[in-house]
């Protein structure tokens, strides 16, 4: 078996005294999507922000491995710069700062830590026209300040967009699909999955099954109370559709006492 | 504490960077001051005796004055006597070009990055640069001269132009203005002088640069701008000085007088040392500002970026007398470590259709206390006064304060005045949302920073915006938590 991209083993963090992972083990390959559904704090968005650094969580037990290397002990930009981007559920807004410069500040950043070149304004700009095209992004986005006065399908546009210019090559969706309207839903899906290649891992975390059906997963797994409770294919997402979570919630606390 | 916070705490302790000292042998006035103080002050400059008299009108006017109280700033009682009051490099007698500045001032200001031969400086800068209490050199004067422009130190032009120095001098800030403009005025020592003739638009910057060098020794500059008729001068002003232990004083005055339709930018980036990371040492600036819009249709602009000094007490105004005349106050101020700043602007509506607008943002950061202090008064026969006023203050970290103390005083029912004001605080999420795009935490803070003085930063000058915008950086690396 090829070696997987991320190995995510016996995880617990916590957020201050609240204990929100509890024990997770998940492993994901370069070229597959991975789907995490579950209900509302189950412990979805704190996995995905567990993995990106946010410095609310601790963690407690387990290990994560990226590429074989210890991707904990890696501050966030540390991660970012060695291809792990998290689109975020609630974009920060930085008043005043172009968003173009701060997309072009961000690539560079990570260029330079490959050794590669920095892009100089034309370059940049070349290079992300192609992007706004495939995402049906407005030019005037990119010379207002990053997320501020963005609506809410605007600046979840702005995470796909960004993340089509920094091309990572493990990227986590952090209920992207949240604040959506249909037609956004889909131009962003239609974004992701032209972004999947053999080499990219994409890990999808969303509440509601709506979402894969634009961007069909390889593997669906269900979080309830801070565990994966359950591991499938699509088909897995359609069944929580129709019977909702109540039944692998109850499944999980039984475990849980085991 | 969290990571970011303690990165921050630590790059909060940078050193600053200006903090040399030159070794010079000093020609100094003795400790204290007294009448004989400003008599030798004079004579050393060689004054005329109105020039004479109008500093002992000051002093006497001074010694019935009480330091004001009122601040939002805390210091311990200054010794006046205690102050050396002029101090200036010793030289050779006569002073032809720029050759003969002494080799050890002129590698200071190389160090600064302030070179002082003409060909190699930034082109469309002329620079006069001013040490303790001496102007030393002023760059490019032939070219300005071509076009009846005088651009020289405040010494010269009492000496060359007296006649127009004896004008305008006080006109703004009248001798018997406030405690330090009054100490100012009974001992200034040098500072520039800017004359752009009617019509003549100056074709280049002109910029002072201030270095305060020798110990104990009270920095009191004064510089005077005239704008004739349809003039219009840029204005730049940098200033640093070495570290030491003790408190020293910088008590300037600036005045500048725009006739009809002229226009007068004054920018300054004010890095002066601010002290070490407990609160020791530092200059106290405590500055008297003001430009008069004595003519119709025309503008003053101040634009500020204060990142240095222990104590900044500064309210650059305008009093908008021409009917149409426009004045504007961008500034930037910043307080890390133990650093206060009470800063802010008076825009006082004289004429007719005046229009004010003031945008300041206060950046407070460590133990900083950042105050904004602000009047804006309409007079009664100001009809059609405007004014927008907008204070944003952004906190970084959890021991540091934001104030603001906006003062209207409105006598005309025509007047149209707005104020806007905002607090806010560089949120862990930030910093988190840029490190996740893989920029570091001191880059997230300064892009953070840049973005929020956006506003001011635009308004100066092409190299002045960048310069202002690294030492905003290098003030603030990592204060955040």
């Amino acid at each position: 078996m090829a070696k997987k991209m991320l190995v995510i083993s016996n995880l617990h963090a916590r957020a201050g005294n609240r204990e929100i992972l509890r024990g997770v083990d998940l492993s994901i390959g370069a070229g597959e999507v991975h789907a995490i559904m579950g209900p509302n704090g189950s412990g979805k968005s704190t996995l995905a922000r567990v993995l990106a650094g946010h410095p609310e969580y601790e963690v407690t037990k387990g290990q994560v491995l990226y590429d074989g290397g210890d991707l904990l002990a890696m501050d966030p930009e540390s991660r970012a710069r060695e291809g792990v981007f998290m689109a975020f559920q609630y974009p920060v807004e930085i008043p005043g700062v172009n968003n173009a410069y701060f997309l072009k500040a961000a690539l560079n950043a990570l260029r330079k830590h490959r050794g590669e070149e920095e892009l100089d304004a034309m370059e940049f700009m070349t290079l992300v026209r192609r992007r706004m095209e495939m995402l049906d992004i407005d030019r005037a986005l990119l010379n207002r300040p990053v997320n501020e006065g963005f609506s809410g399908g605007e600046k979840k546009r702005n995470e796909i967009f960004q993340m089509a210019v920094l091309e990572p090559r493990l990227a986590i969706l952090d209920e992207t699909d949240s604040g959506l309207d249909i037609d956004a839903l889909k131009v962003v899906a239609a974004g992701v999955t032209a972004m999947r290649t053999p080499e990219r891992a994409i890990l999808v975390v969303t509440h509601y099954q709506r979402l894969l059906d634009y961007i069909v997963p390889d593997y669906v797994h269900v979080l309830t109370d801070g565990r994966i409770v359950r591991s499938g294919g699509k088909e897995l997402a359609l069944e929580l559709e129709e019977k909702g979570y109540g039944w692998l919630e109850a499944a999980g606390a039984a475990a849980g006492k085991a | 504490m969290s990571t970011s916070a303690r990165t921050i705490e630590e790059l909060a302790r940078r050193e600053y960077k200006y903090g040399f000292v030159t070794e010079l042998e000093q020609d100094a006035a003795p400790r204290g001051l007294g009448e004989e103080t400003v008599r030798l002050i004079s004579a050393k400059k060689e004054e005329p005796e109105w020039l004479l008299e109008w500093r002992l009108r000051a002093y006497r006017a001074w010694l019935a004055m009480k330091e004001p109280t009122w601040s939002n700033v805390k210091y311990g009682p200054i010794d006046y006597q205690n102050i050396i009051y002029y101090s200036a490099p010793k030289k050779k007698p006569a002073l032809q070009g720029l050759d003969e500045v002494d080799p050890e001032v002129r590698r200071t200001f190389e160090k600064l990055g302030i070179p002082l031969h003409e060909q190699k400086l930034l082109s469309g800068v002329a620079v006069d640069a001013v040490f303790d209490s001496v102007s030393v050199a002023t760059t490019f004067k032939e070219t300005l001269g071509k076009l009846g422009i005088i651009f020289c130190s405040f010494s010269e032009a009492v000496r060359t132009h007296p006649e127009l120095v004896r004008k305008y001098l006080g006109t703004v800030v009248p001798y018997s203005d406030n405690f330090f403009a009054t100490l100012n005025s009974a001992v200034f020592s040098d500072g520039s002088f800017a004359y752009i003739p009617k019509g003549v638009r100056c074709p280049m910057e002109l910029s002072t640069y201030f270095r305060i060098n020798a110990k104990e020794t009270g920095q009191f500059e004064r510089t005077l701008i005239v704008a004739e008729e349809g003039a219009y001068v840029s204005y730049l002003e940098g200033c640093t000085a070495p570290m030491r232990d003790e408190h020293q004083l910088h008590a300037a005055v600036v005045e500048l007088v725009a006739l009809d339709d002229a226009t007068i930018k004054y920018s300054t980036v004010q890095n002066w040392y601010p002290g070490d990371k407990d609160g020791k040492g530092g200059i106290y600036n405590f500055v008297t500002k003001r430009g008069k819009c004595l003519g119709v249709n025309s503008k003053i602009t101040w634009t500020q970026v204060e990142t240095g000094s222990a104590i900044t007490w500064k309210y650059p105004g305008c009093i908008l007398q021409g009917d149409n005349s426009v004045g504007e106050f961008y500034s930037v101020a910043t307080t890390n470590n133990h650093q206060q700043a009470d800063t802010g602007t008076k825009m006082i509506h004289l004429g007719r259709n005046t229009k004010s607008t003031i945008v300041s943002k206060g950046i407070s950061a460590g133990h900083g206390q950042n105050t904004y202090r602000g009047l804006v008064k309409i007079a009664k026969r100001a009809s059609g006064a405007r004014n927008y006023s907008q204070c944003d203050s952004l906190l970084i970290g959890d021991r540091c304060g934001a104030h603001t103390f906006p003062y209207l005083e409105i006598k005309n029912t025509t007047a149209r005045v707005e104020h806007e004001a905002s607090t806010s605080r560089i949120g862990e999420d930030q910093i988190f949302y840029c490190r996740q795009r893989g920029l570091s935490s001191e880059d997230a803070v300064n892009l953070i920073v840049s973005g929020f003085c956006r506003d001011v930063f635009r308004q100066l000058p092409m190299e002045f915006a960048v310069e202002a915008q690294k030492l905003l950086g290098v003030t603030l690396e990592g204060s955040v938590g």
